[in-house]
């Protein structure tokens, strides 16, 4: 359903160096995402994870290297970059909700002043959204007044509305009380199914083996493996990514 | 007593040319003072710098400088004129002065509020592709307002008090200008300045209840 080999990739991170200040966080990072891929990238913290899915929207610049978003070196700064960041979604580890919008203009906002839609056309796009990840009833109700779990799915909402080529999930169920992560993981699992391109960083480990073409394992700024989640979590290749996996499994 | 009820008409319409000097700047300089802020956090440098030296300047200079640098500098030297009728000319010139005084201090109690917005909201602002100006007119400037109400009340307040140092500017019609001339024939009398003392807590204590009120309707739940 998603290999379609002749197509050029959607993104391609081609020798892509990141340093904060002494640290290395990104190291020689060489990575393409197909059109339709649910790639996951999973490793211990601090090693270069979330970096690497907030630089491909360029919410963090690099040092080296350069990345291609569908055929397009990123833009630097201005209008192109922003058009750039309209096509692809971003679901945040903390959802960064608009606190002082509802729930509805939370995911009318971007249609509305980046894209120019009618209120009355993306208001009506938004509560068929909000109908699909399950929250049309709380739409006149303000982030606060709603549960975490309630939250990431506005938020992945909010992301679909603008209709992106790609959506970034960064840590998106770290934040969440246990009871809640499910909910999210089911929205996200029928984005997978509905062939949208994913690029997901989590600890879930469940999600990788069900929705994931491809997991890319991270640690230290380097991607140390990549491989099909099968492959990966019954016959991982190196010694580290085994070391991380019994660590993470046995529990 | 009734030195207080002889004067209260011409002291009235001085107290009146306060309150619309406290008009004219509050509006001026909360516009001003946002322009400011907007400077002050923009990612260009040379905005940045700007913004910052003039707040550094203005909010430390005493504002009878301000307001006779105002009226001696930019209107007789430099020949900024408002109006032919002196008395107009030098209302304009206070109100500018003020204004220019007070945004200082609503850019900086803005900028307060811009850092008590997360900076998550800035990212998501920018990740559904809103430009810089976008996010911080729909996203970080409402969210900031709404979080120094009160402040911006204080400031507010400030600014209604320093229209009796108008003088300083030329304009010779305020209440504390008409007072001091009332002085001046009737010799100090306590009852003039409670009375004007209590005028001016007319107008300021209900700015200080209304921000205070406003604050917490508006606030902004997290």
């Amino acid at each position: 359903m998603t290999e379609n080999g002749d197509a050029p990739p959607l993104v391609q991170l081609e020798n892509v160096n990141k340093h904060f200040g002494a640290l290395h966080v990104l190291k020689n990072i060489n990575l393409t995402v197909s059109r339709g891929e649910v790639l996951v990238v999973i490793g211990p913290s601090g090693g270069g994870k979330s970096t690497l899915c907030r630089t491909i929207n360029r919410l963090e610049t690099i040092n080296e290297g350069k990345i291609i978003f569908d055929g397009q070196v990123l833009p630097e700064e201005g209008k192109a970059l922003a058009r750039l960041r309209s096509e692809v979604g971003m679901v945040f580890q903390s959802f960064n909700l608009f606190a002082h919008k509802t729930i509805r203009e939370n995911v009318t906002l971007g249609p509305m002043k980046v894209r120019g839609v009618p209120r009355a056309q993306a208001d009506k796009r938004a509560m068929e959204l909000l109908e699909r990840v399950g929250i049309a009833a709380q739409a006149n109700k303000y982030p606060a007044q709603l549960s975490g779990g309630q939250q990431q799915r506005v938020a992945i909402a909010r992301a679909l509305a603008m209709d992106p080529k790609l959506i970034l999930f960064d840590e998106p169920t770290s934040a969440l009380d246990p009871e809640m992560v499910q909910e999210v993981l089911d929205v996200m699992i029928g984005l997978a199914r509905d062939g949208m391109t994913m690029v997901v960083v989590t600890h879930e480990m469940g999600f990788a083996r069900r929705a994931a073409n491809r997991v890319v394992f991270m640690a230290d700024g380097q991607i140390v493996e990549e491989n099909t989640p099968d492959e990966f979590f019954t016959n991982a290749q190196t010694d580290r990514a085994r070391d991380f996996l019994s660590k993470i499994l046995t529990h | 007593m009734d030195e207080l009820i002889k004067y209260a008409p011409d002291l009235g319409l001085g107290f009146l040319e306060n309150v619309k000097l406290s008009v004219v700047a509050a509006v001026a300089s909360l516009i001003l003072g946002t322009i400011l802020v907007a400077m002050r956090v923009s990612p260009t440098p040379v905005l940045r710098a700007a913004g910052t030296f003039y707040v550094n300047v203005v909010r430390n200079t005493p504002l009878t400088l301000v307001l006779a640098f105002s009226a001696l500098g930019l209107s007789d030297q430099l020949g900024l004129v408002f109006s032919e009728t002196p008395l107009t000319n030098s209302f304009w010139v206070v109100a500018m002065g003020l204004s220019a005084y007070t945004a200082a201090f609503v850019c900086e109690a803005l900028r307060a509020g811009v850092n008590t917005v997360p900076m998550g909201q800035a990212e998501a602002a920018r990740a559904i592709g809103l430009t810089f100006t976008q996010s911080l007119t729909m996203i970080i400037l409402p969210q900031a307002f709404r979080a120094v109400i009160a402040p911006l009340g204080s400031v507010m307040i400030a600014m209604i008090k320093n229209t009796t140092v108008a003088t300083a500017g030329g304009f010779l019609a305020d209440a504390a200008a008409v007072m001091k001339i009332t002085f001046d024939t009737t010799g100090a009398s306590i009852p003039i300045f409670l009375g004007v003392v209590v005028a001016f807590m007319v107008l300021t204590m209900p700015v200080g209840f209304f921000a205070g009120w406003l604050q917490r309707r508006l606030a902004v739940a997290r």
